[in-house]
C-alpha cells in the first residue's frame, strides 16, 4: 500500500473544495532501499548514510524519535564528523526495509548505544570523502580542510563538495569502525543546544503523527474490550455478543477471533459508536487482589529469591550505633500516553506491513510475524511518532490488535484506541514492596545495608494476541527482564557501604495487572524507599541530610551531581525536621540521590503539606544529572524538566486502582495527574562533561526527585510516608498515626 | 443517517455530509483532513481536540457538528489569519505568537498536547493579552501535558504576551 491520505470519500461525507496537498508520506532518497525486508547490512557504510547531489546527507538512525529529541542530538553527531551543518542533514523515520537495527529504542540509549555507530559511521563516510577530494583536486589529505560539505585545499582556492564527489551514489565502503573521530576539543556542533528539528512542525500542525496517517480503501476499526483489564493471564471471556445491539449502524461490522473482539467502519465515528454500543456478556468472575488486598499477596506470595550483589556481612546491622529500618509500598502507574496508540495494518495473504509506534521496530515486526504466521521477510514495520509514551504503553497491543482486524477485514485497518483500551489495558508499571535496613557507625559512616524488593516481571504477552488465543504462560515474560530487579545503583549504590546485599524477590506474574517498564523502571520505587532510610539516619545522628550524603559518597560523579541539585537550591545546613511548626500549613525541603541504569541523579525538593486536608504541594524541584558529555544540553535540559514534573505528578497523584474483578483507571479522571495550577517550579541542572562517554537522560532524575519529596514531606512534618501516591487521604492517616 | 451540513472552519465554508451527532473532531480529521485538532480522550477531559469556535475555546470530540452550523471555527491551522483579524490590521504572520514563543523556548516535548495548549493560550492573550502567571495556570489547567511540560508553556505564554505588547505599541 501506499501512504497518503485518501481525498476521496470517508464513510460517505463529500468533500467540497478540500485543497490538493502534498504527499505527506513521500520518502525521498529512502526509496530505492525499501525494496529488500531489512535489517540493511550495519557492516556497509551506506546503510548508515547517503550524500545526495545537493551536498546534504541523509543518516538512517535505528533509534526513534519520541518527543526527547534524539534525532536531532544523533544528527548533531553526524554533523560534527562530517562538517556538515544541521540544515544539510536529515534522517529518515524507522522502517524494517531501510533503518538499520540498533535495538529498541530503550533505557535512554540513544546517545550512549546509538552515538558511537552514528559517528564512527559519519568519521568513516568523511574518510572516503576525503581521499576521493584529494584524488580529484590534486592534492594530500592532509591539505584538506572542510566546512559545510565544501572540500577545499589549504592555501589554494580549489574545492569541491561533498554531493559533487559521491552525489547520490553508493560508498560500497565496509564500515571498519575504525576511521579516526573528532576529540572533543574540536567540537562544533556536539555540545550546543542546537534547537531541535522537529519542533516547528509540530507547533504549525504539520508533523505527522501516527495518530494522522491513512491509507486509501481502509476502514476505521475499535476493540471492544471491557473496561479495565482483568488479572493477567485470566483473559476477559466472552459469555456472549449480541450484534442485532448494532443494528442501527448498518456500516459497522462485529470481528472475533477467540475472546479477541472489534468492530470496523468505512466511518470513524461509526466504529466508536458501534464499539461503545455493542451488547457483549463476559465473564466477569474475581481473578485480581484489588487494591486493598495488593501489597498483603505481594508480601504471602511464594517469591523466588534471587541475589543481586553482596559483599561483606550485613550482621554489621544490628551491631552497629545508628540503625534503621522501613518497608514501604508503591503502586501500580500507567504510561497514559496523552493520545491514545494507534496503528494501521494491511494484511495481505503473504505479507503484512504495519505502521505503528513501537519503540523498537525490529522487535515489533517479530511478534507480527508470529502473530501472522508469516516470516518475518514478510513483514514490514514503519514508525511515526505518536505521543509521548515513557516506555511499554499499548503501542504493541495496537498494532498486533490491527493486525488482527485487518486479517479478519480482508482490508487495511487503522485503529485508534479509546482512552479507556490505553488506560485500562496498559501495561502498567509494576507495584512495589520494598524492605531497606540501614546502618551507621558512631562517626556517621554508613556500615551495612540490606534491601529486600518485591516485584512481578514484565508481562511478556500482549493483550490481543492473548485473548485471540496465544496463552500468556506460552509466550513468557519479556526478554528484558533482567532489568526489572533490585537496581543497585539506586539502593545504595551511591554511597561507600562495606556490608551490603540486596535481594530480588521475583513474583509469578500471573494474577497481577500486566506490567511492563515504565520510565526509569521501580527505581521512584526504590529510592522512595531507600534514600528514606539514609535520610533518617541523618536525622538520627543529628546531621545534615546533605553533609551525611557527602560524608558517604561513592565517588565524585555522584558527588557532583548532589552538590550541584544542593547549590542550585541554595541549600542551607539544617537536621531534617529540626523546625517543626504547629501551623496548618508547613513547609519542608528534601533532597536525595538516585537514577536508573546509568547517569548520575540528584535533587531537592521544596513542598508544602497541608495538615487539616492533608494536601500536599511540590513547590520547587531542583534537579541535576551528570550523563557525561551532553551531546545537546538543550535537550537534557528538556528531559530533567519533564522528569521532574512527572515524578511530582508520580509522588502525589497516579496510582491504578482495581477491583478483584478488573481496572478502574480508565480515563483522567479515574487516573488523575499533575495540572498546571499545582505544577512545581523547576530547576533543572546539566553536569556537562565533555570528555566522559555520553550516558542517558530521559529518566535518570526521577528516583532522585521521588527521594527528595519523600524527605521534604519528613522535614515538614516529621512524619515518613510508606507509600505513595501522597494524596491527602493518605497523608491524614500518616499525620493522624504520628 | 448522513444530513448535508454547511460548517465554516478557517475562514472557509465546507458542505459536508455526515449524521448531525458526529463529534466535530471526526469530521476535522478525516473529511477536512485538519492535523491540529487531534483524539485525546473523546471525554473533554484533555484538551488534545480543543478548537475555538467565535474566539472560544471548546472540545471538539464532545461537540456535535451540527451545533457549529452558523459560528466560525477556528483551528490550529487557521490560527495565524485569526489572529491578523483580531488586530484588524496586516497581512496574517505565519505563525501566531504563541506558536513562535513555543518554538524559541523550546517548549515541547512530544508535542501531541500542544494543539489544545497552542489554543487555549491563544484565547487567553485574545482576552487578557497580559496574563499573571495565576491567570495563565488557572486558564490552562483544564489542559494535560503528560510530558510535563508545563513550565515551558508559562514561559512561553509570558514570551508571547511581551512580544505581542511591542507590537501594539
Amino acid at each position: 500500500m501506499t501512504l497518503r491520505r485518501d481525498f476521496l470519500k470517508t464513510g460517505g461525507a463529500l468533500v467540497v473544495g478540500f485543497p490538493l496537498r502534498e504527499s505527506l508520506f513521500a520518502q525521498p532518497s529512502a526509496a530505492a532501499r525499501g525494496t529488500l525486508a531489512g535489517p540493511p547490512d550495519p557492516k556497509q557504510v551506506d546503510t548508515w548514510l547517503a550524500i545526495h547531489s545537493d551536498n546534504t546527507a541523509t543518516v538512517y538512525i535505528g533509534f526513534a524519535e519520541l518527543g526527547q529529541g534524539n534525532s536531532t542530538a544523533l544528527l548533531q553527531m553526524a554533523a560534527e564528523e562530517l562538517d556538515l551543518d544541521m540544515s544539510q542533514i536529515k534522517t529518515v523515520r524507522l522502517d524494517t526495509n531501510v533503518t538499520p537495527n540498533q535495538g529498541g529504542t530503550y533505557s535512554s540509549a540513544s546517545i550512549q548505544r546509538g552515538g558511537p555507530q552514528v559517528r564512527q559511521a559519519a568519521a568513516e563516510a568523511r574518510a572516503a570523502l576525503l581521499k576521493m577530494a584529494a584524488a580529484k583536486l590534486d592534492a594530500p589529505v592532509s591539505l584538506l580542510t572542510v566546512s559545510q560539505g565544501v572540500v577545499s585545499v589549504k592555501g589554494s582556492s580549489r574545492s569541491v563538495t561533498y554531493g559533487a564527489l559521491v552525489g547520490d551514489k553508493r560508498f560500497n565502503l565496509p564500515f571498519s569502525g575504525s576511521a579516526r573521530v573528532k576529540p572533543p576539543s574540536e567540537y562544533k556542533v556536539v555540545g550546543a543546544a542546537i534547537p531541535r528539528n522537529d519542533i516547528p512542525d509540530k507547533v504549525s500542525g504539520t508533523y505527522v503523527y501516527m495518530q494522522h496517517v491513512r491509507v486509501p480503501g481502509m476502514l476505521h476499526g475499535r476493540v471492544v474490550r471491557p473496561r479495565g483489564q482483568r488479572a493477567y493471564g485470566a483473559g476477559a471471556k466472552i459469555l456472549a455478543v449480541d450484534e442485532a445491539s448494532i443494528r442501527n449502524i448498518p456500516g459497522a461490522r462485529v470481528l472475533r477471533k477467540a475472546d479477541f473482539l472489534g468492530v470496523v467502519a468505512e466511518n470513524e465515528w461509526d466504529a466508536v459508536r458501534a464499539a461503545q454500543q455493542l451488547k457483549v456478556t463476559w465473564d466477569n468472575a474475581p481473578t485480581l487482589p484489588g487494591n486493598t488486598g495488593l501489597y498483603e499477596q505481594m508480601h504471602a506470595a511464594k517469591a523466588e529469591e534471587q541475589i543481586v550483589t553482596t559483599r561483606g556481612d550485613v550482621a554489621a546491622l544490628s551491631s552497629a550505633a545508628h540503625a534503621v529500618s522501613l518497608t514501604c509500598h508503591a503502586p501500580y502507574q500507567s504510561h497514559a500516553p496523552f493520545g491514545p496508540n494507534c496503528a494501521i495494518a494491511d494484511v495481505k495473504p503473504d505479507s503484512a506491513l504495519i505502521v505503528c509506534s513501537t519503540q523498537d521496530v525490529y522487535g515489533t515486526r517479530g511478534t507480527l510475524a508470529r502473530l501472522l504466521g508469516l516470516p518475518v521477510e514478510k513483514v514490514r514495520v514503519q514508525y511515526y511518532e505518536g505521543s509521548g509514551t515513557y516506555g511499554h504503553s499499548c503501542y504493541d497491543d495496537v498494532a498486533q490488535a490491527a493486525t488482527l482486524l485487518s486479517k479478519l477485514a480482508a482490508k487495511p485497518v487503522r485503529l485508534q484506541f479509546m482512552r479507556w483500551d490505553e488506560h485500562g489495558w496498559d501495561n502498567y508499571g509494576p507495584a512495589h514492596v520494598g524492605e531497606v535496613r540501614a546502618a551507621a557507625d558512631a562517626d556517621g559512616k554508613l556500615v551495612a545495608y540490606e534491601y529486600h524488593g518485591w516485584q512481578h516481571n514484565w508481562s511478556g504477552t500482549e493483550t490481543s494476541a492473548q485473548l485471540a488465543g496465544a496463552p500468556a504462560a506460552e509466550w513468557g515474560f519479556g526478554p528484558a527482564q533482567g532489568v526489572q530487579g533490585v537496581n543497585p545503583r539506586t539502593c545504595g549504590g551511591m554511597y561507600k557501604i562495606p556490608n551490603l546485599r540486596l535481594v530480588n524477590h521475583k513474583l509469578p506474574g500471573m494474577g497481577y495487572l500486566k506490567g511492563a517498564w515504565l520510565r526509569s523502571p521501580l527505581d521512584l520505587a526504590f529510592a522512595f524507599t531507600s534514600e528514606q532510610a539514609i535520610d533518617q539516619l541523618a536525622y538520627e545522628l543529628s546531621m545534615d541530610p546533605h553533609e551525611f550524603r557527602r560524608n558517604n559518597i561513592a565517588d565524585e560523579r555522584w558527588q557532583g551531581v548532589l552538590d550541584a541539585a544542593a547549590k542550585a537550591a541554595n541549600w542551607s545546613h539544617h537536621r531534617a525536621a529540626s523546625n517543626l511548626s504547629k501551623d496548618k500549613v508547613v513547609t519542608g525541603r528534601g533532597i536525595g540521590l538516585g537514577t536508573h541504569l546509568q547517569s548520575w541523579g540528584g535533587a531537592v525538593a521544596d513542598i508544602e503539606v497541608n495538615k487539616e486536608t492533608g494536601r500536599v504541594a511540590v513547590k520547587h524541584l531542583y534537579g541535576a544529572i551528570d550523563a557525561g558529555l551532553a551531546v545537546n544540553p538543550g535537550n537534557v535540559e528538556s528531559q530533567i524538566i519533564g522528569q521532574l514534573v512527572q515524578t511530582a505528578s508520580r509522588m502525589l497523584h497516579e496510582e491504578v486502582t482495581f477491583s478483584t474483578t478488573g481496572v478502574t483507571s480508565v480515563d483522567w479522571t479515574s487516573y488523575p495527574i499533575l495540572r498546571f495550577e499545582e505544577c512545581p517550579a523547576v530547576t533543572p541542572v546539566v553536569v556537562q562533561r565533555l570528555t566522559e562517554q555520553p550516558s542517558g537522560a530521559g529518566e535518570e532524575v526521577m528516583a532522585a526527585a521521588a527521594a527528595a519529596i519523600a524527605n521534604a514531606f519528613f522535614d515538614a512534618t516529621g512524619v515518613r510516608m510508606h507509600e505513595f501516591p501522597l494524596t491527602p487521604k493518605r497523608v491524614l492517616a500518616a499525620l493522624s498515626h504520628a | 443517517m448522513a444530513s448535508e451540513l454547511k460548517i465554516k472552519v478557517n475562514e472557509k465554508t465546507w458542505r459536508i455530509a455526515a449524521a448531525p451527532d458526529t463529534p466535530l473532531l471526526y469530521i476535522l480529521t478525516n473529511e477536512l483532513q485538519l492535523q491540529g485538532p487531534r483524539f485525546g480522550c473523546g471525554l473533554a477531559q484533555c484538551g488534545s481536540c480543543s478548537v475555538l469556535m467565535n474566539g472560544v475555546e471548546i472540545r471538539s470530540c464532545v461537540t456535535p457538528v451540527s451545533e457549529v452550523q452558523g459560528k466560525s471555527v477556528i483551528t490550529l491551522e487557521g490560527l495565524p489569519v485569526w489572529y491578523a483579524g483580531q488586530r484588524r490590521h496586516g497581512p496574517a504572520p505565519e505563525l501566531h505568537p504563541v506558536q513562535q514563543a513555543m518554538i524559541d523556548v523550546q517548549a515541547l516535548q512530544c508535542g501531541y498536547c500542544y494543539n489544545g495548549m497552542i489554543i487555549k493560550s491563544a484565547e487567553l492573550l485574545s482576552k487578557t493579552p497580559e496574563p499573571t502567571e495565576d491567570q495563565i495556570r488557572s486558564h490552562m489547567n483544564g489542559h494535560l501535558c503528560r510530558c510535563g511540560t508545563y513550565p515551558r508553556i508559562i514561559q512561553a505564554v509570558q514570551r508571547a504576551s511581551q512580544r505581542m505588547a511591542e507590537v501594539r505599541k
